[in-house]
């Protein structure tokens, strides 16, 4: 936490247009055990949310909900207007417009970047190789490794499969990115890497929901910062007055934690 | 056996050598000395051995070479897949066990890969009672031998009723103690010509669906494959056949005194035999497909899923290249298995490669010879299948760091 | 619902009154839901597989119990089996195992010396035991091999202690199983471990001999070495020298366990972290110090499962001498069966044999599982 505060990225947030994400009322189980509680959550388009929150608390569950990876099982979610439910239509219209990066990449083995890339484009996506290529291309000059692009990922450091992982998503042309904790298992050299890619992203005016840990990050690029503790959301504000005047124990708790865990 | 001196990293960089320790050409003297020792030994034995056994043979007026194989065998042969009688050659009696060994093996690896990876992707099913079925059924089969498991099948076979109260489950199938008897249809020289049309359809349609392939690349409009498909390996085919005048005179078999007429015949021991190999590597290539299935780890559907994609093409194009990468080694080990276990058809009498070789050997005395026959033909099998396995899978290996 | 792990903060939340789970997501009813009959397919398969285990179950119930022929008369030491031959096809004639299973154990082993091979098989299980108790995974293993077989053998030939002397030849059934397996273990696995280690050896003519060995071995099938230890070997041997069958065979398996055996070894040889092999060097202990003391006790750990495994492959294959003659148990099996008045009740003595493999092989594989979920959950600390 120690790094120099950077300039805060302007918001590109449109209260005009109607919410990127809507979600109202969710509850969902594992088993027994109530993992969301009653969650709403209102994401404008352009809004950049940073979630964050004590470890079990919800966090993925809530984002793997948003693009469906999950199931809750009541309430209801709205992305780009669409409702999540069991119809497949549905389903892939979201999975379109929804990217997710994931903490562990994700990337496949047995495919090279360039290929990690353009797989989805050409197959779901229907665009002709060399385009998908030229946008890949594109997208991993963005992120800062075309040399890579005929490379295997487990030929990559960590910081670059990452990377890659974000080009990736990117390739769909999402309207919304989804990370969870993308940086938690880099290397600190290479959590600047990719944090500089996101706030690159948050650049282009892209919605982004990230759960994350990085207080920096949050400060110079999120709109609002929303707190989970126990499946809930306890506390949602402008990331200033969320870290600098905490209302509830549970988020000072927190706060003191994860600064001392630094 | 130190590698302080052969370690590039430790010589550059290390100290100077103690005195003490042994220097490298006494290091490679005291090697070669345990070589010289091991291969002397090895080969005083097999040197005894050798002199043993020419003694033996002369003693016993053994001639020694394979001279056998041009004389008569005068041995029955119940079925072969070229024409033979038994007063050709042993030559010709050995080709028979070979060609029935590879016909064994190569049916058994076909329809035990099936069973194999139903069953294995059975135990991984979500449905409980699939799943422990499918369980129970790999953990007992691969708990009994497989010798006991082929005489229990080859008894049951036995056991049917004789041809005339012949169990008749399908019109035109009988079952009897005289094996299975299925329907045909009178091989013509249409029939071959139609095969051959067949797998040059296979040809076109793999080029074709390339072809596809190329042009979704160029203009990203995916394309169906499968009608032009059909139409190459079933209506080419056909079209042959009709060419030729469509023969088609089926061969139903039917009993005629004691015994059935036409239809071709699946003798009790090959089905015995094929069943019981079939159901036993089955078992084990279950476990490798789910053990591979596995190795796959589930954020790789997430990310596909994520990505937009089917749950189908990830299974074709994430999941199964890289599970297969998992498989193939220890799949081979199982096809290997299962090929040397076809040996086993001597206890039940279907005449493999190894129970021929050894009705030989009893009738000409020719012991050695007749053994390495049958562990030349292995050998022969094992490596082919190992070399063709081992260029598969360099062919879908992966690059790793 | 303070399963949740929350960053330890004690007060429930407020406002959230932690709610049931719909009784879609829980309770049996819930588990029935989502592992029964999830969707119509997976409610077909389970329709259609229960349909078929009870049909099944009561055929089988019906065939081994119900309708069964559990003794016959015996008339003029001659078995009546006519009640058998009426029901074969309804119902299992457990007679043949009744009045054989004596035979089908040992064998010709003379009737009133039974408690002896008896004694033996008791005598190999708790070997088994003892050598599945982690607690003696070490050097006292071996004076405890050694001892229980020589006990064995001397139970098996007698002469002495007031034994009557029973010669090789009338020895069969389950003793001749467990001895082909557990001498040929006790013999193949130091060769398996000299073999791996030469198959790992800096000198090319030691590495060439093994890799020959392991690789002509295992390419063959075990058959054909059976079919060698039978009828080449004596002709091996200097002219008057004669070994007996049995141990020819056990020869043959030996060869052809170790071989197997080696494989996995050099598994375990291979996938111990090379900084253990200079560690070793660093000490510098010799080749048979370094080899004796840290290289073999670990790697022969890491691979007591797939070793298990083998051995549990080498269990069944013994079955094989039946082809060469030797009277294991199932060559007991077979033969009860050749007696005219027993003819055509193969499938019971083989269902009885099947059980009697089927616990000594599900042991060993249950065993190897948790073995390895053990030190499996001991590694990855
Ligand atoms: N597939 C699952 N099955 C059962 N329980 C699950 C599953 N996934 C998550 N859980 C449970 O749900 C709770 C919330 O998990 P979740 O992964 O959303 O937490 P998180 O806030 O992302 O934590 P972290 O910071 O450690 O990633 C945890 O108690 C977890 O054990
Ligand atoms: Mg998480």
């Amino acid at each position: 936490m120690g790094e120099t505060m950077e300039a805060p990225v302007a918001s590109a947030m449109r209260t005009d247009a109607p919410p990127a994400i809507r979600l109202e009322g969710v509850n969902k189980w594992f088993g027994a055990l109530h993992v969301l509680r009653d969650i709403n959550m209102t994401v404008a388009t352009g809004e950049r949310v940073v979630v964050c929150g004590p470890s079990g608390s919800g966090k993925s569950t809530m984002i793997r909900c948003i693009n469906r990876l999950e199931q809750h099982q009541e309430g209801r979610i709205v992305v780009d207007n669409i409702e999540l439910s069991d119809d497949l239509r549905s389903l892939d219209a979201i999975r379109r417009e929804v990217g997710m990066v994931f903490q562990s990449f994700n990337l496949f083995p047995h495919l090279t970047v360039l290929e990690n890339c353009t797989l989805a484009p050409i197959w779901v996506r229907r665009m002709p190789k060399k385009e998908a290529e030229a946008l890949a291309m594109e997208y991993l000059e963005r992120v800062r490794i075309p040399e890579q692009a005929a490379k295997y990922p487990g030929q990559l450091s960590g910081g670059q499969q990452q990377r890659v992982a974000i080009a990736r998503a990117l390739c769909m042309k999402p309207k919304i990115m989804l990370f969870d904790e993308p940086t938690s298992a880099l290397d600190p050299e290479m959590i600047k890497e990719v944090l500089d890619t996101m706030v690159m992203l948050a650049g282009t005016g892209m919605t982004m929901i990230c759960v994350t840990h990085e207080m920096g990050f949050a400060r110079q690029v999120a709109d609002r910062v929303v707190f989970m503790d126990r499946g809930e959301i306890v506390e949602s504000g402008e990331p200033e007055a969320i870290f600098s005047n905490p209302q509830t124990d549970r988020l000072k708790l927190f706060l003191s934690q994860i600064l001392r865990g630094h | 056996m130190s590698s302080s001196a052969t370690d590039p990293r430790l010589a550059g960089a290390g100290p100077p050598k103690r005195p003490l320790r042994l220097s490298w050409s006494d290091e490679r003297v005291r090697g070669i000395v345990w070589q010289v020792l091991v291969v002397g030994i090895v080969l005083f034995i097999g040197w005894w051995l050798w002199s043993n056994t020419v003694h033996n043979l002369e003693v016993r007026r053994i001639a020694t070479g394979f001279g056998f194989l041009d004389r008569e065998a005068g041995l029955p042969i119940g079925e072969s897949l070229i024409p033979y009688e038994p007063t050709d050659t042993y030559l010709t009696a050995l080709t028979v066990g070979v060609l029935n060994t590879l016909k064994v093996a190569i049916i058994g690896i076909v329809l035990a890969t099936i069973l194999g990876t139903v069953v294995g992707i059975a135990r991984l099913s979500k449905n409980w009672l699939l799943s422990k079925i499918a369980g129970f059924y790999v953990e007992v089969i691969r708990d009994l031998p497989l010798l006991l498991q082929l005489l229990f099948w080859y008894t049951i076979l036995q056991a049917l009723p004789g041809p005339r109260q012949a169990i008749n489950p399908i019109e035109g199938v009988f079952l009897s103690n005289r094996g299975m008897k299925l329907p045909f249809i009178e091989w013509t020289a249409a029939h071959w010509w139609a095969l051959l049309a067949m797998v040059a359809g296979i040809g076109l349609t793999v080029l074709y669906a390339r072809v596809m392939r190329a042009r979704q690349y160029a203009d990203g409009q995916p394309r169906k494959v499968w009608p032009a498909a059909i139409a190459l390996i079933l209506g080419l085919p056909l079209a042959v056949w009709a060419a030729f005048g469509a023969p088609f005179t089926p061969d139903i078999p039917a009993l005629r005194g004691f015994n059935f007429r036409g239809g071709i015949t699946v003798s009790p021991e090959f089905f015995a035999l094929l069943i019981g190999l079939v159901t036993y590597t089955a078992g084990f290539i279950a476990e490798v497909v789910r053990a591979g299935i596995l190795s796959v780890s589930q954020g790789q559907w997430e990310a596909a899923e994520a990505l937009g994609m089917r749950r189908g093409e990830i299974l074709r194009k994430i999941v199964m290249p890289q599970a297969l990468r998992v498989i193939i080694p220890p799949l081979t080990s199982n096809y290997l298995n299962l090929t040397k276990n076809s040996s086993l058809a001597v206890a039940i009498g279907y005449q493999d490669i190894v129970s021929i070789a050894n009705t030989t050997l009893n009738q000409t005395g020719q012991a050695i010879e007749g053994i390495a026959i049958i562990m030349l033909v292995y050998l022969t099998i094992s490596l082919s299948i190992s070399l063709f396995m081992n260029w598969y899978n360099s062919k879908i290996a992966l690059v790793e760091r | 619902m303070s399963d949740i792990a929350a960053g330890g903060v004690p007060a429930p939340a407020p406002g959230a009154a932690s709610r049931r789970a719909p009784i879609i997501t829980t309770g049996p009813v819930a588990w029935v839901r989502a592992n029964l009959f999830n969707n119509w397919l997976s409610t077909a398969v389970t329709l259609l597989l229960a349909y078929l285990i009870v049909r099944w179950t009561l055929g089988f119930i019906d065939w081994a119990f119900v309708n069964a022929v559990w003794s016959v008369p015996i008339v003029n030491g001659q078995a009546q089996t006519a009640a058998c031959r009426e029901i074969k096809g309804v119902g299992a004639c457990w007679a043949v195992v009744t009045e054989k299973h004596r035979f089908i154990l040992f064998g010709t082993y003379p009737f009133d010396e039974h408690w002896r091979p008896a004694l033996v098989c008791l005598l190999f299980v708790a070997l088994y035991v003892v050598s599945a108790m982690r607690r003696f995974w070490s050097w006292v293993l071996v004076p405890i091999w050694i001892g229980t077989l020589t006990l064995i053998g001397v139970l098996m030939w007698g002469g002495i202690l007031g034994l009557t002397y029973v010669p090789q030849e009338r020895w069969g059934g389950l003793p001749i199983t467990l001895i082909l397996a557990t001498f040929g273990l006790a013999f193949a696995f130091p060769l398996a471990v000299l073999v791996a280690l030469g198959r790992r050896s800096r000198l090319p003519a030691i590495k060439m001999l093994c890799i020959l060995y392991v690789e002509l071995i295992r390419g063959v099938p075990l058959i054909s070495l059976l079919f060698m230890a039978s009828v080449m070997f004596p002709l091996f041997l200097p002219e008057g020298m004669n070994i007996d069958k049995l141990l020819r065979a056990q020869v043959a398996m030996i060869l052809f366990a170790a071989a197997y055996l080696a494989e996995v070894v050099r598994g375990g040889l291979q996938a111990l972290p090379k900084g253990q092999y200079e560690a070793a060097d660093a000490l510098g202990l010799s080749y048979w110090q370094k080899t004796g003391f840290i290289i073999l006790p670990q790697a022969l750990r890491l691979v007591i499962p797939p070793l298990v495994n083998t051995f549990i492959g080498f269990f069944k294959d013994t079955s094989l001498v039946l082809i060469i003659g030797i009277f294991d148990l199932l060559t007991a099996g077979k033969t009860a069966i050749v007696e005219p008045a027993w003819q055509g009740f193969g499938v019971e003595v083989y269902v009885t044999i099947g059980v009697i493999y089927l616990v000594f092989c599900f042991a060993m594989s249950k065993y190897s599982q948790d073995l390895e979920r053990d030190l499996n959950a001991h590694r990855r600390r």
